[in-house]
């Protein structure tokens, strides 16, 4: 098995990654073999008949060759039956998922992945996998049609707003590897970035815990800060005073926001927590209505904690009290 | 030395009147000339625009919004205004009347008006790029095209009018074949790229319908909030891809179609030599024509669709490479024992083996279904259509444009430019393009705007090609034009070849022939006549 990747491959781990590969390499040198032919034989011709200085006449009146013919025509279809019936084999065994899989509900929406895990614990835009062990993806979109593929363990399965898709790999080295959103989603299509991190067994379960963790021992603005970059707030709400897709966090509590409308609302704990589940109920001036709803993702507890992080972001204290 | 005539097509009447009410098939395709060209120059400014954007892997100088809707409209305006109309509406129309010894095409009138169609249908896609564009890709994929914000309803409607024009083209045509043949003019003698307008134009008469249906279903859903593609309202997304691959692969093979057409004219013309394979080179353009309509789901194998059907599709996708290979194997062997002269035109043709051979045979890969799951939706994908339409499609259309070119203006171009052009379009062609291939199979997803930095040395590399490949199409618009005024007369026949245009004078008179010609000889018989060059001085 392949796990340092080669010209065209990127490393392959997972298990199905060696089978995808030979087919790719037995289809590159049946390819190579016949374009080096075909353009061979037009380069060879091209010199071997060009027209000479001021020749003019009759050519050669072949123009056809029924053995010939009839070899091109056989050679290049057993070649795809060969292709088709291989593809086909490992297409089936990509596509049957062994009876032992973990099961990993996958969410796909604008523009980031979240993962449920079946001990309850949730993680956004980095998958955690034990190694060495089946795991079934079960997809579901909140909005539009997203795809979730990584490169590395070979596998692409669209991510579908109105049934489940799945799809399955097992993956045999551990190591953190690149997880792309493919199916066009809009603005922040290119961002839609995942990382999957494949552990030991025992490592995973001491993740699997952790994602469970509701915070106890934190006091409330540390769990806000924690999940600020766990629930991927980061990718959209920055807290250096700098704009993105989304307003800053930072000096943000108790201030007057004006909005598109023209109104304009107080920063505050019910703005905010409206803001999480309905983001589409009041957009701020100079920003689009992207938003995803974070119903269902983040829990009471949770997004109490992240008000109390906002809050906390606030220099100014006189807006805090007030 | 050669001399224009006193009157021709292009001066027989005068004013910009008579251009515009103008019924003559050959000034119909001037006037798609100018038009079409005008929009593959603005597609061509947003691809290098891409491509400068691409240069780095972090945002440049325009942000994801003005990136999304530059590719949508890169994409749009080359499918529908450019590569669909390009070979039929500008060569198709200018020579196949003249080719089976007709005066015009059936139905003048609707050949104009199918010009005009072609132009409302590009004020829409105009309206939709300064109303602030649309950011769907030029798949239309639902239901993200159903509920972005973007001026997504005219760019639409832009595309379902100019289906249309292609509709008419089409008819036209295949009237036009059935019943202008010229007294000897059998099916069998007639020339190839006669055959291949043939199978292009029942593809666009029988698979555009379909587009047009379902970009007004669209509409429909986006007006009025009829819940047809979008889940929200109890569609179903997966329907449209359906809808949209079932035209949209058979429209494929309207744009590869007629890039074939005219290898098969180019191959022999410049080899004089008789093709390898009349028939079936013939009878391939129509077996691709009708597989080209039972594939579509193998643009789908990733998108949720049956393993039943994503393996049917797989299987039948394999049977179109066997007749588009067989066309490259008759090509190389037109050329054995031949007369090859390296004329621009010839160029274009060797270059276009070169380049269609990659083209197809990446086909294979994606045919087969695991290597398709992961090379789907990646720069791989990119690549292989880019080597399809660009390498094959647009390099026969560079080819026949400059082998028709003296006929349609009586003049030559510079032809050692037009070589420099060539080679230039060439390698900056490979240089863009082959290296996407590879950052694609290394997993890089297209339709990206920002990407994971080890890709940036492909991007990179890329980017610089898709200068060299500019600088050969300003320099070919150079000399194009150049040659317009100060070019050298042509003659009737400057290639020495055996097809009706060029018994005729260059430019061709109003109504094409005195009187109706008579085929006597195939079209490719230069084992039995020799046809001098008039290029050739004495």
């Amino acid at each position: 098995m392949d796990t340092t990747g080669t010209f065209w491959m990127p490393p392959g781990n997972s298990t199905i990654a060696g089978d995808v590969d030979s087919l790719f390499y037995f289809i590159l040198y049946a390819s190579i073999i016949i374009f080096v032919l075909v353009v061979g034989l037009s380069a060879y011709f091209s010199m071997k008949y060009r027209r000479r200085d001021g020749e003019v006449g009759k050519t050669d009146g072949l123009d056809h060759n029924v053995k010939l013919e009839i070899i091109w025509t056989i050679i290049p279809t057993i070649l795809v039956m060969i292709v088709f019936v291989w593809g086909f084999k490992t297409y089936m065994y990509m596509n049957v998922v062994p009876k032992d899989a973990y099961e990993i509900k996958v969410n796909g929406q604008k523009w980031f992945w979240s993962f449920d895990y079946p001990e309850g614990g949730n993680s956004v835009n980095e998958l955690i996998v034990p190694v060495d062990r089946p795991v079934k993806l079960l997809m579901a979109s909140k909005d539009v049609i997203h795809s979730f593929f990584v490169p590395n363990f070979r596998i692409k399965m669209d991510v579908l707003p109105n049934r489940y898709s799945i799809t399955w790999f097992e993956a045999h080295t551990i190591g953190e590897y690149n997880l792309f959103c493919t199916e066009f989603c809009g603005k922040g299509h290119s961002e839609m970035i995942g990382k999957v991190k494949v552990v030991s067994q025992e490592e995973f379960e001491q993740y699997a815990e952790d994602l469970a963790f509701s915070g106890e021992g934190m006091t409330l603005e540390e769990f806000g800060a924690k999940l600020y970059i766990q629930k991927a707030c980061v990718t959209c709400h920055k807290i250096d005073g700098s704009n993105s897709t989304g307003p800053p966090w930072d000096n943000l509590y108790g201030k007057e926001e004006h909005l598109a409308d023209g109104s304009s609302v107080k920063v505050d704990e019910n703005y905010i927590r409206e803001s999480i589940l309905n983001p589409m109920a009041k957009i701020t001036q100079g920003y689009q209505p992207v938003m995803p709803t974070y119903q269902g993702i983040l829990k009471d507890k949770q997004i109490d904690a992240l008000i109390a992080y906002i809050k906390s972001l606030q220099e100014d204290e006189s807006l805090i009290n007030e | 030395m050669n001399k224009i005539p006193e009157t021709h097509y292009l001066n027989a009447k005068k004013g910009i009147w008579s251009w515009l009410t103008t019924v003559d098939h050959k000034r119909i395709g001037i006037l798609y000339l100018f038009s079409v060209m005008f929009f593959f120059f603005v597609g061509g400014m947003f691809a290098l625009m891409l491509r400068l954007e691409l240069l780095t892997p972090t945002e440049m100088y325009i942000d994801s919004d003005t990136y999304n809707q530059m590719f949508t409209l890169h994409g749009a305006i080359m499918i529908f205004l450019f590569i669909i109309p390009a070979i039929p509406a500008i060569l198709g129309n200018f020579v196949l009347p003249i080719m089976i010894g007709a005066k015009d095409v059936a139905f003048p009138r609707l050949n104009l008006l199918s010009w005009y169609i072609y132009i409302v249908g590009a004020l829409f896609a105009v309206f939709s790029l300064v109303s602030g564009g649309a950011d769907t890709g030029w798949t239309f994929y639902t239901p993200y095209s159903t509920t972005t914000s973007t001026a997504v309803i005219s760019i639409v409607l832009g595309a379902f009018i100019l289906g249309f024009s292609s509709i008419f083209t089409g008819l036209n045509f295949i009237v036009t074949v059935h019943k202008l043949r010229s007294p000897g003019m059998t099916w069998f003698k007639m020339p190839l790229f006669v055959w291949g307008m043939y199978a292009t134009a029942l593809i666009q008469v029988l698979a555009t319908p379909v587009l047009g249906i379902t970009l007004v279903l669209l509409i429909i859903e986006r007006l009025i909030g009829i819940g047809i593609f979008d889940p929200a309202m109890g569609g179903d997304p997966v329907l449209f891809q359906h809808f949209f691959w079932f035209y949209s692969h058979p429209a494929v093979y309207i744009m590869i179609l007629p890039g074939m057409a005219i290898i098969s004219e180019l191959i022999t013309a410049h080899s004089h030599k008789k093709i390898f394979g009349y028939k079936a080179v013939a009878y391939s353009s129509l077996g691709i024509a009708f597989a080209s309509f039972i594939v579509w789901g193998h643009h789908m194998f990733t998108s949720g669709q049956s393993e039943l059907a994503a393996m049917i599709f797989s299987f039948l996708t394999f049977f179109v490479a066997i007749p588009s290979g067989v066309k490259v194997f008759n090509w190389v062997a037109t050329l054995y024992k031949s007369s090859i002269s390296f004329s621009t035109p010839m160029l274009y043709t060797l270059s276009f083996l070169f380049l269609f051979s990659i083209g197809g045979l990446t086909g294979i890969f994606l045919g087969a279904l695991p290597v398709d799951i992961h090379l789907h939706d990646t720069y791989f994908i990119v690549a292989h259509f880019h080597y399809v339409m660009v390498g094959g499609t647009v390099i026969a259309f560079l080819g026949g444009l400059h082998h028709w070119w003296p006929k349609m203006w009586g003049r030559m171009y510079n032809e050692t430019l037009g070589k420099i052009s060539c080679l230039l379009i060439f390698v900056g062609f490979n240089m863009t393009f082959f290296t996407q291939f590879i950052m694609g199979s290394q997993g890089m997803p297209r339709r990206y705007h920002l990407y994971v930095d080890a890709y940036r040395p492909f991007h990179a590399f890329s980017t610089y090609g898709s200068w060299v490949m500019a600088a050969g199409f300003f320099l070919m618009a150079y000399y194009l034009i150049h040659s317009l005024f100060k070019g050298k007369p042509a003659g009737n026949n400057p290639w020495g070849a055996l097809t009706h245009e060029w018994s005729i004078t260059s430019p061709p008179p109003e109504h094409n022939f005195e009187e109706i010609p008579i085929t006597e000889h195939g079209p490719y018989d230069y084992d039995k006549i020799v046809a001098k060059s008039t290029l050739v001085e004495n």
